[in-house]
């Protein structure tokens, strides 16, 4: 039975021990959800709102030849329906997407993929909105489609994207990074070579809520209020004034309270387009919801990574080099989510946590007849690929140097003392302490115990394996000189407001979609200026009422928008030094800081605490020159350098033999994500990432037949782990402080979606190795792992 | 047609369209909006409530079907100010992040301790296993039903969580 820990109940308890800033305190949010008031997007309801639906393509790729609306338009309730002619005329049939390229908004010359936008029907209720999709007629011309990617750039093959000026093939972009020639010297005088085609299929993020809007354009002002589900509302309201052309200052992005996102909500999705423009036709609310088939079928996948990797080493075990060629998915309209300089995402960071002398890889994308999309769910712009690949690698390695993978990784791995480490494709890992963390792993699994059971079982025909990964992710994008999406630098801004009486209201340009950010960012202004969290509001998701920055997303909240907040309050504690100096007739520099108070040196019962400084600042205090009166302040954070997290992974599996079904018993992580703002919260983006983990490894797979039909639109085919899928999961930590950030934090949302995949994957290869099996990709369902047993793994796509 | 039933203690009775869904009507006649929707094929369970105190999946069920019954949303879990053991307990154990799922997951929950209140971790893996959470990745969730199942009688602390919600209860 689970053991509950007695602790403090609620921030508000006024328990003597509640920690001031950094801690475990309860969420400052969940009253609200626990009893059922969160304000979701599907919540909304406005005076005159009409309800939107999408009728979709059923097929992958046709030309359009004719569309018949009138019988829907005559339905009973229906007041408008659109379609791509009609967008044409107002220019809005296509939308620039987060990668320069364009997506149709609805289709006008082609449908590209199964489930495509192709009419919006708007009506008084949502059953009548679907009710008219029914009887909307469409004639396609149908064309054959692209579906493996492996032959998408073959000479011939059908041209998806003929809407792009003299396109004659699907190729999209090519891609390197670190030196080639370097490389392949390396790897020519090395005494070991292992290859493998390693496949990282095609997912979808899935977040309980689907994708949404409510538009309100209200004619008069010309002013748009979209009630959106938005990982990213300030880029979003950007790329809205770009598309509609409704000025910048005219729109209102609400981001309110999202159900989960893991970058299912970076993208601008056509509902959401649809949705304003129904608004501007009708000239009412219209609420648009997708349906989960929908969600499914047509929002950002992600992955789709068909990875040629390479490792070479000594024979003694010294891993010397990496390299690989990989072939993208990026489906029919690169849709893809990073910063513009990388269209791979962060995926060089391929060459993991190990200190080599060189490396390579090259990455191509392409166009295929599938949802666009890519990068999306908790992926860290491609970590994910990059870290499944390298630890496979790896692990192969040591089966082929019968080394135990633990060994080989602890010889390998970068040193304490080389950070700052520059690693072989430009990155600068900020800092680390990696031995460390895997012996903790290895301590908490009782590594060595857990060889020998392993062993005995063997003996008996029983199949176990453990599997280890060890990953370093890149995160808290970033640096504004190096990264921008679509032109938008990747700075955040915070503003921060003391009232008179002493209580705080923090204003952050990021969003939460669960990860409890009207926690942690009090938690952070609490530990700079000693006010408790329960006295700070937390103000996110609406573009009315917060700074600039670019969103929730690459685990980015607390590397940029954490130090944003940490340097505004640092400003107002500096601030309010010169304005306590005032009150206490004391020159500032015979001051000093004890939490939530500035008192005079060498006398401390003479002081000002933060809640008299704002009265003071508020009131009549003579200030001294140069300061106004208020004790407010703002930044924007421009980071230095990404930061680095990184974690130690061991996952213990069964697998039965007689189905192949696979059992994950038990799942250790060690995660250090530098410093620790609020425990709980991070335990708890640990074991979400590592049930993504399961459902990657073992059930979820969006999968295609080869006329296009997406096999993954429900979750009836879309496998979700539930509680009986997850062990109780087993955390750790270290805590290795980002040098270059304000308060040492490194972000840990993705963490475990990017370290436990591999960690898996090896667990189950392991336990197949009596088969004489050295890799088998994801998932690993039960058919799948039965047909490697029987000596015919093969690729899922 | 006409539907008569009890909502969380209050009987009501409304006019529907044969058609509809309890969860649409719960959502969109009723305006209790706790009760989430989130798949088409009635795997996520986001949209459970009790009905005469067992758990159905409201998308499952038409509205006419839940004629002559009683209802409990998550909006009728807490007694006035004061919230349902299990309520604290996801507070307490981190039980939530997103909030989506959390409702369907505290009924379930609440029907299980009527029926188990001493439920080891197995039997509340299973009682949870035909609904989704995305973000907890469930062992918070276990905890959270651990934490109610010890603390049957509530807490006292109630006074201080109403301020903290700043809201009213007005199920
Ligand atoms: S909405 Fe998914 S089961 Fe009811
Ligand atoms: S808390 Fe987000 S789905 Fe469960």
């Amino acid at each position: 039975m689970t053991i509950i820990e007695e602790r403090a109940a609620n921030p508000a308890a006024g328990d003597e021990n509640r920690p001031i800033g950094y801690g475990r305190i309860q969420r400052k949010e969940d009253p609200r959800f626990v009893r059922g008031k969160g304000h979701y997007v599907d919540d909304i309801v406005l005076p005159g709102m009409l309800h939107g639906a999408i009728l979709r393509s059923p097929v992958a790729h046709a030309r359009l030849v004719s569309i018949d609306t009138s019988a829907a338009l005559a339905h009973p309730g229906v007041v408008a329906v659109i379609t791509g002619q009609d967008l044409l005329g107002l220019k809005l049939a296509w939308a620039p997407t987060l990668s320069a390229d364009v997506q149709a908004v609805l289709a006008t010359d082609k449908v590209r993929f199964q489930g495509q936008e192709v009419a919006f029907v708007i009506a008084e209720d949502r059953y009548a909105a679907r009710d008219a999709l029914e009887l909307i007629e469409v004639d396609y011309d149908v064309l054959p489609p692209v579906i493996d990617v492996r032959t998408a750039l073959d000479p011939g093959a059908p041209v998806i994207r003929d809407d792009l000026e003299g396109r004659t093939d699907n190729h999209i972009f090519d891609w390197e990074a670190g030196n080639s020639a370097e490389t392949d010297a390396v790897f020519a005088s090395a005494d070991v070579v292992v290859s493998q085609e390693v496949v990282y299929p095609r997912v979808h993020p899935a977040p309980m809520e689907t994708c949404g809007a409510v538009a309100d354009f209200e004619p008069i002002e010309g002013a748009l209020t979209l009630y959106e589900t938005s990982q990213a509302p300030h880029a979003h309201r950007t790329l809205f004034a770009i598309v509609s052309g409704i000025p910048e200052h005219k729109i209102r992005i609400v981001s309110p309270d999202i159900g989960g996102g893991f970058g299912n909500k970076v993208g601008i999705y056509p509902g959401y387009i649809l949705a304003v423009v129904g608004s501007i036709v009708t000239g009412r609310p219209v609420k648009w919801m997708e349906d989960r088939s929908e969600n499914l079928m047509s929002t950002s996948f992600a992955r789709d990574y068909i990875m040629q990797g390479e490792i070479a080493a000594t024979k003694d075990g010294k891993i010397l080099a990496v390299r690989s060629t990989v072939l993208a998915d990026h489906g029919a309209f690169n849709a893809t989510a990073q910063p513009t300089k990388y269209p791979a995402g962060f995926f060089h960071i391929f060459t993991g946590s190990y200190d080599l002398q060189a490396a390579h890889c090259k990455v191509t994308g392409v166009y295929t007849n599938k949802a666009p999309g890519g990068v999306a769910y908790a992926c860290s712009f491609r970590v994910t690929e990059a870290v499944y690949l390298v630890e496979r690698l790896v692990d192969m390695l040591a089966h082929k140097l019968e080394m135990d993978p633990a060994k080989l990784r602890l010889m390998n791995l970068i040193k304490p003392e080389q950070f700052p480490y520059k690693n072989k494709t430009g990155w600068e890992y900020d800092s680390g302490n990696y031995e460390q963390a895997l012996r903790k792993s290895m301590e908490m699994a009782g590594y060595d115990d857990l060889r020998r059971e392993q062993q005995e079982k063997r003996a008996r025909g029983e199949l176990m394996g453990i599997g280890i990964s060890f990953f370093t992710e890149t995160v808290g994008a970033g640096p504004r000189k190096h990264m921008d999406i679509v032109g938008l630098g990747m700075a955040d801004g915070a503003e921060l407001r003391i009232h008179p009486t002493g209580k705080a209201v923090v204003r952050i340009s990021v969003q939460s979609q669960g990860q409890g950010h009207e926690t942690t960012f009090a938690q952070i202004v609490a530990e700079e200026i000693g006010i408790p969290p329960e006295d700070i509001d937390v103000v996110h998701g609406d573009t009315d009422q917060t700074p600039f920055g670019l969103g929730t997303y690459g685990s980015r909240s607390t590397p940029v928008s954490g130090a944003a907040v940490a340097l505004v309050a640092r400003k107002v504690r500096e601030k309010a030094k010169f304005i306590a100096a005032a009150m206490l007739e004391a020159r500032p520099e015979d001051l000093e800081w004890e939490k939530g108070r500035w008192f005079v040196k060498g006398d401390p019962s003479v002081g000002k605490t933060m809640a008299e400084i704002a009265m003071g600042a508020h009131g009549t205090v003579t200030l001294p020159e140069g300061i106004d009166g208020n004790l407010d302040a703002e930044v924007t954070y421009d980071p230095p350098n990404l930061t680095f997290p990184f974690g130690a992974y061991i996952c213990v599996v069964d697998v039965d033999p007689g189905t192949g079904h696979v059992t994950v018993r038990r799942f250790i992580a060690v995660d250090d994500c530098g410093t620790r703002i609020n425990p709980m919260i991070i335990e708890g983006q640990v074991h979400g990432g590592l049930t993504d983990g399961v459902g990657m490894a073992l059930m979820q797979f969006i999968e295609f037949d080869k006329e296009g039909n997406n096999l993954g639109g429900t979750f009836m085919d879309y496998l979700i782990p539930t509680a009986l899928e997850v062990p109780d999961w087993e955390t750790g930590f270290t805590v290795t402080p980002s040098p270059h950030h304000p308060i040492g934090a490194k972000g840990i949302g993705e963490s475990a979606t990017v370290g436990s995949p591999p960690a898996i994957v090896n667990a189950v290869v392991d336990a197949l190795a009596p088969f004489g099996i050295t890799h088998m990709d994801m998932p690993c369902t039960p058919a799948r792992v039965w047909e490697a047993m029987q000596g015919r793994p093969r690729p899922p796509i | 047609m006409q539907i008569s039933m009890t909502i969380n203690g209050t009987d009501i009775t409304e006019e529907i369209e044969p058609r509809v869904l309890l969860v649409h009507f719960i959502r969109d006649q009723l305006r209790l909006t706790g009760t989430h929707w989130g798949c088409d094929t009635s795997n996520c369970g986001t949209c459970v409530v009790l009905m005469d105190g067992r758990p159905v999946k409201s998308c499952t069920v038409l509205a006419a079907m839940a004629d002559g019954h009683s209802i409990t949303t998550v909006e009728g879990l807490a007694t006035g100010a004061t919230l349902d053991p299990v309520q604290q307990g996801f507070m307490e154990e981190h039980g939530l992040q997103c909030g989506f799922c959390t409702p369907g997951m505290m009924l379930t929950a609440r029907a299980l301790l009527d029926h188990n209140p001493h439920p080891d971790d197995g039997e509340i893996r299973e009682a949870i296993s035909g609904q989704m959470c995305r973000c907890t990745g469930y062992a918070t969730i276990v905890r959270s039903v651990q934490w109610a199942a010890a603390h049957p009688a509530g807490q006292d602390r109630m006074d201080e969580m109403e301020e903290n919600a700043g809201e009213e209860v007005t199920a």
